[in-house]
């Protein structure tokens, strides 16, 4: 009986560093807390959103505040975004959205830059100043025409 | 005389097909004896001890082992990029999203799935199985569900260890030998690894493959022939096949959940 105990013993031991362990890596190294409800639902729209996916984050001031939900084109053949964020944030309609991309080659981002109006962003608001993604490819390609230019 | 390769082929074929269902049922007779009453705690204690604290050592070498190993990796190459910061995140993506589910799922494969095979395989020569039928005891609710839920139970637990020794490892080898900063180190892979799309990912496998290495150690071990041989047999093949469907499944589940 002795043994037995000591058995179920280790057992509860091992059952309990086991479920640490994944508690462990869903909340703190998965963020796991994070994605508690939002709801301040914003719209923006850009006339180029490079590979900006569903799910990239929306930040502050380089504070992560939220995250797009969803992208799709819309009348004006531009691309407009649903941006999921942090309700407890009193952002004004003069606030402003740019995608940016986290190093040279890193993830696309929105990065929401707040105004100075005193009128509050609601849900299901829009955006109205955005800025659209640099594209790489863009960018080179101009280089490469103003250097002819310079030649001639 | 032509023939006799396809006939072979066409035996062989009803033969994959007629253990598939076997197995099919012999799973669905395990979930049916552990959801009606008589629930043997006593013996799925025995046996998460056999399965999982046995393995625990192994587990947990092997994970600290393998985050070394893929820290000293990641460096030299992300290292000629000026990248080390990437390190944090390569080590943690690797290991939860692929190799922590993987790897424990063949190391207690290796260790307690061919040990329930063997002893299930021994029962069965030694009549134990048949022993217990004389008595009106269901050999499958006595020795066999116990085992299989063990295994499923102890794989995400012993995951989720793998995984924690192994980013012990990576920080370790990462922070005190290769002079990495350990903040950003931690910091950068915190912010890579996602809840839904990696940890999520990770404890699924764990779950799938303890059901896999559970149906397939018991299943072999009961189908075992009454000898030495049929006994060795059900073990060597139980490690194979489990591995092989683990390996399998991981395809499976990571391209059903998506980039």
């Amino acid at each position: 009986m002795q043994q037995s105990r000591l058995r179920d013993l280790i057992v509860g031991v091992f059952v309990l560093f086991g479920l640490g362990a994944i508690a462990y890596l869903s909340i703190q190294v998965g963020g796991l807390y994070y994605n508690g409800p939002r709801g301040l639902h914003l719209y923006a729209t850009f006339d180029h959103v490079g590979d900006l996916k569903p799910r990239a984050a929306v930040v502050i001031a380089g504070v992560k505040v939220g995250e797009v939900v969803s992208i799709g084109l819309d009348d004006n053949m531009r691309a407009r975004s649903l941006l999921d964020i942090d309700p407890s944030l009193e952002l004004d309609v003069e606030t402003s959205a740019a995608i940016m991309t986290a190093g040279l080659l890193g993830e696309k981002f929105v990065a929401l830059e707040p105004g100075w109006s005193d009128d509050m962003l609601s849900s299901g608001d829009e955006i109205a100043r955005t800025e659209s993604a640099i594209s790489l490819e863009g960018l080179i390609g101009e280089l490469v025409n103003n250097a002819d230019l310079g030649e001639d | 005389m032509r023939i006799a390769p396809i006939e072979l082929l066409g035996f062989r074929s009803l033969l994959l097909l007629e253990h598939l269902g076997h197995a099919a049922f012999f799973g669905m007779r395990i979930v049916f004896s552990l959801l009606a009453p008589p629930l043997r705690f006593r013996r799925l204690v025995i046996d998460v001890f056999d399965a999982g604290v046995l393995s625990l050592p192994v587990v947990c070498l092997s994970g600290f082992v393998v985050g070394g190993t893929l820290s000293l990796l990641g460096y030299t190459t992300l290292v000629r990029f000026g990248a080390e910061q990437a390190l944090g995140p390569l080590v943690g993506l690797a290991v939860i999203r692929e190799l922590g589910p993987v790897l424990t799922a063949l190391l207690v494969t290796g260790r307690a799935g061919s040990a329930i095979a063997a002893e299930i395989a021994t029962m069965v020569t030694t009549e134990q199985l048949d022993g217990l039928r004389m008595m009106s005891v269901d050999p499958i609710e006595f020795v066999v569900s116990p085992k299989a839920l063990a295994l499923v139970l102890v794989m995400p637990l012993l995951t989720g260890l793998f995984i924690l020794f192994s980013l012990l490892g990576g920080y370790m080898i990462a922070v005190g030998l290769l002079g990495v900063d350990g903040a950003s180190f931690t910091t950068t892979m915190e912010s890579a690894v996602e809840f839904s799309r990696d940890v999520a990912q990770s404890f699924t496998k764990a779950l799938v493959f303890g059901c896999l290495a559970g149906l397939i150690a018991t299943y072999r071990g009961y189908i075992s022939e009454p000898t030495a041989a049929g006994v060795s047999a059900s073990t060597t093949s139980t490690v194979v096949i489990a591995s092989v469907a683990i390996l399998v499944f991981d395809f499976f589940v990571n391209g059903m959940w998506g980039v």
